[in-house]
């Protein structure tokens, strides 16, 4: 690893003003272009690392680089920028009347105007699938569109690192496919937070496990989810009928 | 207690707008001080709150209803220079979307139910906690004596206003009691509201309440198996202790004093005597038409009205007194703080608790001057 | 949560009152109500005529009446207050079907009645016309500082969140048959506030830090201007000019 990584975390520690500690010493780099789980029980602080990511909460301790530049007070605006977050809860990240105005706000508060501006917001559209709905109120839509429309919102930023919260979650096996599709076509490094593990093995080919708030574990997707012991002892269980060794080949086969 | 336009004469009327405006300036510079990215938000959302709860009327004697000012509450939650514009916000909205409270009149409806009932409540507020034990219990208390005082204050305020520029002449006496009257009871509906909200996020969310700045606890972090003391925390509880004799001397004083013109104010035989005259008036008039009106009800329960508004000049007393105080030793101690903190606060990586507030205890030396 | 903007009291419509921008109607607003509060009390037919200048412009904005009338009723708390004035202002008073009543107190009345209705119509007019997000930005557009302005768009948006969280509440109380009745249950109640109060700001804090998260930096992207012609203004500050004329006529007559 020469090239500047996109996402460099060290020694990351956090604790709630209500003295509640989630982060005790993360450490992880993730390279340019890579597609990395962040796999972790309810509660390992995943959600905070996240947050940590585009300086919305300030470490305790320790430094998160995007790509090179230190995130703090000086670079906010360019952090933000090169930082994309999909939310968990499509509902909380669509807040304008319609479609168009919502993926346009990211690249408007940044100063983009007029046609410029237009064009990034049917880039974005065009590379979820939804253009045609630029003009409908969002809650309106399926559950599975809206959470397209919250990756849109997110690429017309164009960021360096595409971080996604629980993406799969509520989504039936059609949408799931699908924004599997969109993600893999996408040319963006990727941090998936998740414990869908099924869905991290079929589009990340790395995976980081976070227990405690510190990073368990960090090595090929397969090989974590192969280890029964490992597994178990930071209460990740795959699904019922799940076999990572026969799951692996098939992944390595779509996607080589 | 929303006031329509024209029941207040223009002078006046503009006099409010100018005093308003002056206030909503002052606390707009004030409140960059107080709101910092994560909390803006939060200003909002008291606006709403307050805007949804003043819809939750509840019942008072004699099918009226009441229903909160949220002044005490938006100080508490968002500091006082938010509060006043939250609340300002939300009349202004009120005004605009929904015609409640007239639009020449919002000069009046600001100062009345915006600021008055913010600066008293805040400085209630302050007082209290100075002077009780540190700790949750202390700020619900606070809180609830707080919002109790504001509404009574604010509806004092607004007779006043109704002096010096009430377009009618109804007897002040009678807008007096009647305006006092009802609000003492709309006070204590607001006081246990107002105490329950602050009771209910502090519990939940200590980090959401400004008032409770002071309280947190200093951090520690566990960086590799090791604890390790996070950065910036201080240790506030030793300053603000040294202070509560003071404040404790100054609650004493203000209850004899209190005390003292109650006394005699009840022995004052004007004021009984020109109860019992409305007293006639009043009864007269229940006759007639206005059996479930406030103010007709008011008018027979006089005798006790006049020993709840004795009772209630003590109780005032004592909170102008808290207040007037913890002014002054407040605006010593902010002075005295401002200098220090653009130091101590760029460095506090620490997140925004730990030693962020000024109020956090950053002036551990005693200020100078204590009382007037 | 991205829940329509568009608020109860809004009517849509396509009128030429609807096409006015909102900077320049709240102008109109305001000084219309300004000079109908300096009318003197005394010249009854003016605020007739301030009447029917309102019921032009609801007609032009194809607001219908009973609309109209209908959210006048909020007015009914300060009627209850100036139906009490009569009976209990003091000075001279006048015998009306055996009641005696303030002459004083009438001319009171009357004045927060015909004052207040006219202001409370005038702003329900503005209020049906005009999109909240529009009415923001028009508040923006005068000058209003943005800290003030971005509390009231905060407000707005947690408006919906807080109506949602508090009509579920309610169900549920409702639905294990609690009632408030009185003193009681104001404990309920109160807790309910509480509750509501983390319930919604949490709700609402998430949405923030997806705002935050894309640049939000405390003003709305403006995304497309909207600037009000002359002929826009000429428009909107006829009402007050008409309203000013009566206005004077009234002084000096």
């Amino acid at each position: 690893m020469t090239a500047t990584p996109s996402l460099e975390v060290a020694g990351l520690a956090f604790a709630y003003p209500d003295g509640h500690q989630a982060l005790f010493g993360v450490d992880f780099r993730v390279a340019r272009g890579e597609r990395v789980a962040l796999l972790g029980p309810n509660g390992a602080g995943k959600t905070t690392l996240v947050l940590h990511l585009n300086g919305i909460l300030t470490a305790g301790a320790g430094t998160v680089t995007v790509a090179g530049l230190p995130v703090g007070k000086k670079h906010m605006a360019e952090i933000r920028r090169k930082v994309g977050i999909v939310f968990q809860d499509p509902d909380d990240q669509l807040f304008m009347p319609t479609v168009r105005e919502d993926v346009a706000f990211g690249p408007a508060a940044a100063g983009m105007r007029g046609p410029e501006l237009e064009a990034r917001v049917v880039k974005a559209l065009s590379l979820v699938g939804m253009a045609e709905f630029a003009d409908r109120p969002p809650h309106h839509l399926s559950f599975g569109q809206r959470r397209r429309v919250a990756v849109a919102t997110v690429l017309a930023m164009e960021p360096e690192i595409l971080v996604l919260d629980e993406p799969s979650s509520n989504l039936d096996p059609a949408s799931r496919r699908e924004l599997a599709d969109i993600l893999r076509s996408l040319d963006v490094t990727v941090l998936m937070v998740t414990h869908d593990l099924p869905y991290a093995m079929e589009l990340c080919p790395r995976a980081l496990i976070l227990s405690d708030g510190t990073i368990a574990a960090d090595g090929p997707t397969g090989e974590l989810l192969a280890d029964d012991e490992l597994m178990s002892a930071h209460r990740l269980e795959l699904p019922f009928g799940f076999d990572p060794k026969t799951a692996k080949a098939r992944s390595q086969g779509i996607s080589g | 207690m929303h006031v329509p336009d024209g029941f207040i004469n223009a002078p006046v009327s503009a006099a409010a707008g100018l005093v308003a405006a002056g206030a909503v300036a002052v606390s707009l510079k004030g409140a960059r001080r107080e709101l910092d990215e994560r909390t803006a938000p939060l200003a909002g959302l008291v606006a709403a709150f307050i805007f949804a709860v003043q819809m939750l009327n509840f019942p008072v004697a004699a099918g009226t209803s009441g229903h909160l000012l949220g002044g005490a509450l938006a100080a508490i939650l968002v500091g006082p220079f938010t509060g006043v514009l939250c609340v300002s916000v939300v009349l202004l909205m009120q005004g605009v979307l929904f015609a409640d409270g007239g639009l020449t009149a919002l000069g009046v409806n600001i100062a009345d139910m915006a600021i008055v009932t913010t600066v008293v409540a805040y400085l209630v507020f302050r007082g209290l906690v100075k002077v009780l034990p540190r700790g949750r219990r202390a700020i619900t208390v606070a809180s609830f004596v707080a919002a109790l005082l504001s509404v009574p204050a604010a509806a004092i305020a607004f007779t006043l206003l109704y002096a010096v520029g009430g377009t009618t002449d109804v007897s002040l006496d009678k807008v007096a009691v009647a305006m006092v009257g009802v609000h003492v009871l709309i006070g204590i509906g607001e006081a246990a509201i107002t105490a329950l909200t602050v009771g209910a996020v502090i519990a939940v969310r200590p980090d959401l309440v400004y008032g409770a700045r002071g309280l947190a606890r200093p951090l520690k972090l566990r960086v590799g198996g090791e604890l390790v003391d996070a950065r910036g925390a201080a240790e506030p509880a030793a300053a603000a202790r040294s202070h509560r004799k003071v404040w404790l001397a100054g609650l004493a004083t203000s209850l004899v004093l209190a005390g003292v013109v109650s006394f005699y104010a009840s022995s004052n035989p004007d004021g009984l005597e020109k109860v019992a005259q409305d007293k006639g008036i009043d009864e007269k008039t229940k006759d007639h038409a206005t059996a479930d009106s406030p103010l007709a009800d008011y008018g027979v329960k006089d005798i006790t009205d006049a020993r709840v508004s004795v009772g209630l000049a003590g109780v005032i007393g004592v909170g102008a007194t808290v207040v007037a105080g913890s002014a002054v030793f407040w605006a010593v101690r902010r002075r005295r703080t401002t200098d220090v903190s653009p130091v101590t606060l760029p460095e506090a990586g620490a997140g925004p608790e730990a030693g962020a507030g000024p109020e956090a205890g950053v002036a551990p030396k005693p200020a100078a001057p204590k009382t007037p | 949560m991205g829940a329509g903007h568009a608020h109860r009291l809004y009517r849509h419509g396509h009128s030429p009152v609807h096409g006015l921008p909102a900077h320049a109607k709240l102008v109109a607003v305001f000084c219309f109500v300004i000079v109908v509060v300096s009318t003197p009390r005394e010249a009854m037919w003016a605020f007739g005529v301030y009447a029917l200048l309102l019921a032009a412009v609801a007609r032009a904005a194809l607001v219908p009446a009973g609309f109209l009338l209908k959210r006048l009723l909020i007015e009914v708390p300060f009627v209850a207050f100036a139906v009490l004035m009569p009976f209990v202002a003091q000075g001279e008073r006048v015998d009306v079907l055996g009641v005696s009543l303030s002459v004083n107190g009438l001319w009171g009345a009357w004045n927060v009645l015909a004052k207040g209705t006219l202001g409370v119509a005038a702003s329900v007019l503005l209020a049906s016309t005009t999109e909240l997000r529009e009415l923001l930005l028009g508040l923006q557009r005068l000058k209003l500082p943005p800290l003030l302005v971005q509390i009231a768009s905060f407000m707005i948006r947690y408006g919906d969140v807080i109506t949602d969280e508090m009509r579920r509440m309610r169900i549920a109380r409702d639905s294990r048959g609690f009632e408030a009745r009185g003193v009681r249950q104001w404990g309920v109640l109160a807790k309910s506030a509480g509750a509501l109060f983390i319930r919604s700001y949490e709700r609402g804090e998430r949405v923030h830090l997806a705002m935050v998260s894309r640049g939000y930096a405390g003003a709305m992207p403006v995304i497309d201007e909207v600037t009000a012609s002359r002929t826009q203004w000429t428009y909107a500050l006829a009402l007050p000019s008409a309203a000013l004329l009566v206005c004077l006529l009234g002084w000096t007559l």
